[in-house]
């Protein structure tokens, strides 16, 4: 297959030429490997690459079309962002300290991608433990956005979104626990979901922030969105937030449009440090949608503006006791230096992990403290108490909300990493599904010089199949998600 | 600005400390200055009204999970301590505790 040829393979194009024998899971993967190879020194989307794993997967994926038992992903090339567990391959968070750290188990995602035969390629790049909105925090070298080398392609999954905006695998899966799914996805002119938290299960996913953290795709369409999702929600006795609830069709409701839906556009959205460029795509898109038969309507979510301050108590609160077991004694990195046990522990976790996870740490250490628990952490539990209340009351009248995604378009490399706060403002617009619980997706919505922008929807929990309905019923009515970088 | 919301210098050595990472002066130093800004900008939950709420620590409302205690496979111990940066027989080698 020629690069045109794969540029234009979608998840569910791939499925019917796979099923219709057009070519073989086995010539489907070399050509992504040889697409891996002739690009990926130039994206760095990929943390590891697992070639001859990938054409055994492939040749097991052939047999089992033959016998006619694939399911929707047989023989899919796909990759995993590289802080989602997979037996016996290398599995880093791209974080020094997990640097060599090979896991005894599977993710449960990670089992369903062996089962079912899809083809894994590899690991993609993050931000080390999945903190950070570039990919910059990366350990071992930053993924540039496959639109413009000189730009970031947004993060923490910034691997996963690059890898599939340059073609260099059909999905992959990512983590987004405050829109580290949806805002490379924008960046990338790919599409992101964040799932209901619950969902899909996140047993071996390694933990940032355990009550916010949840497992999505990146994919080149809404179909393909709406296809992995089937294949990976469900309940899982291993994560205990797993949701025992029926998981429902999501492809059979996908066609049928958004004409009489009721989409709200909360104001707050468009105030505060948005792009005027960004925001008139977002516009543009709001009158496709009202010619689509949406009834759109401006509403108001005034909590929106204290989102990002619960997010930055809640989510370092919950890392800084997750990120307490390295340690350097059960696994990963251990420093040979210093020498009591104490002082192995300290210089392990002073040489292993990045400046970003240091910073997370002590901020989430300092607001459980005793003296700032109080007016921090438990101020912040009962704010998020607050903003779900709102979104509930925002989907009692309303089918979906739609909102731009990130408030700018991809910038530069380098541009903003000397301010950590200024690095936090590229989630504003993410960071509040999250906190409710809601699911939400990315799907491209215009290009401006040169870079792609990304328009939001969210829905009520566990309300998927209108999601999906609004983003498929919006991409089918525009031409932006069949635009593909020029590398 | 909350005078009480000031970091000081002993507050991060304090922390670093508690969290268990070495830091050096000029670490501790930056990480003074970066807290300090982004603390002052959280600080504005203060001004939501929060009287009689009660706290969301998940989103999905949970219950405890009971099951039949029935023994499962569990993983190869080999595989295990493959990690593991020193072993002795089937267990983890530390150093010394006490010194």
């Amino acid at each position: 297959m020629n690069d045109v040829e794969l540029k234009n393979l979608t998840l569910s194009k791939a499925r019917k030429m796979l099923d219709n024998k057009k070519f073989s899971a086995v010539e489907l993967t070399e050509s992504f490997i040889k697409r891996i190879h002739t690009i990926d020194n130039d994206v760095k989307s990929f943390v590891t690459v697992t070639e001859d794993y990938a054409l055994e997967q492939a040749r097991a994926a052939d047999k089992i079309i033959e016998t006619g038992k694939q399911n929707l992903i047989t023989g899919i090339p796909v990759q995993l962002k590289d802080n989602i567990c997979t037996s016996g391959i290398l599995t880093t968070c791209s974080s020094k300290m997990l640097e060599n750290f090979i896991p005894p188990y599977d993710a449960y995602v990670s089992k369903i991608i062996k089962n079912s035969h899809s083809v894994l390629l590899g690991k993609g790049n993050l931000d080390e433990f999945a903190m950070g909105s570039s990919t910059e925090n990366s350990r071992f070298y930053p993924t540039k956005n496959p639109y413009d080398l000189t730009r970031v392609p947004g993060g923490s999954s910034g691997g996963p979104a690059a890898a599939v905006a340059a073609s260099e695998c059909l999905f992959s899966l990512g983590s987004d626990t405050g829109g580290s799914i949806r805002q490379p996805a924008s960046l990338c002119g790919v599409v992101g979901l964040k799932p209901t938290y619950g969902r899909v299960s996140r047993y071996g996913l390694i933990a940032f922030a355990s009550s916010l953290d949840q497992i999505g795709p990146l994919t080149k369409d809404v179909r393909d969105s709406a296809t992995v999702l089937q294949s990976i929600a469900g309940y899982d006795p291993y994560d205990s937030t797993s949701l025992n609830v029926e998981v429902p069709n999501y492809l059979d409701k996908l066609e049928t449009g958004v004409k009489g839906f009721k989409i709200g556009v909360p104001k707050e959205y468009f105030q505060t440090g948005i792009d005027p460029q960004v925001e008139h795509s977002v516009r543009q898109s709001l009158k496709i949608l009202e010619e689509l038969g949406a009834h759109v309507e401006e509403i108001s979510l005034p909590l929106t503006k204290y989102a990002l301050s619960v997010y930055y108590i809640l989510a370092p609160s919950e890392a800084s006791a997750n990120l307490t077991r390295y340690d350097g004694i059960k696994y990963g990195y251990s420093t040979t230096n210093g020498i009591s046990m104490w002082d192995g522990l300290e210089m392990t976790r002073q040489e292993g992990f990045g400046e970003e996870v240091k910073r997370r740490i002590l901020l989430g250490t300092y607001a459980l403290s005793s003296g700032y628990y109080d007016a921090f952490y438990l101020k912040a539990q009962k704010v998020r108490t607050l903003i779900r209340k709102e979104f509930e009351d925002a989907f009692s009248k309303y089918d979906v909300l739609a909102m731009p995604t990130s408030p700018s378009t991809a910038f530069k490399l380098g541009e903003k990493t000397d301010n950590p706060l200024q690095m936090y403002l590229n989630d504003i617009f993410t960071i509040p599904s999250n906190i409710a619980g809601i699911p939400a997706i990315s799907v491209q919505a215009g290009m401006i010089e040169g870079l792609p922008v990304g328009l939001q929807f969210m829905a009520g929990a566990l309300q998927e199949v209108k999601l999906f309905q609004a983003a498929y019923a919006y991409e089918q009515a525009t031409d932006w998600h069949k635009f593909s970088p020029s590398i | 600005m909350d005078n009480s919301k000031n970091i000081s210098i002993d507050e991060i050595r304090h922390l670093a400390r508690l969290t268990r990472i070495a830091m050096n002066d000029k670490e501790v130093d930056s990480m003074r200055d970066q807290m300090q800004n982004i603390i002052e900008n959280i600080d504005i939950l203060k001004e939501v009204d929060t009287r009689e709420i009660e706290p969301t620590g998940h989103s999905v409302d949970l219950n405890s999970v009971m099951r039949e205690d029935i023994l499962g496979e569990s993983l190869p111990v080999d595989d295990v301590l493959l990690n593991a940066p020193d072993t002795q027989e089937n267990f983890i080698k530390i150093r010394p505790v006490f010194d």
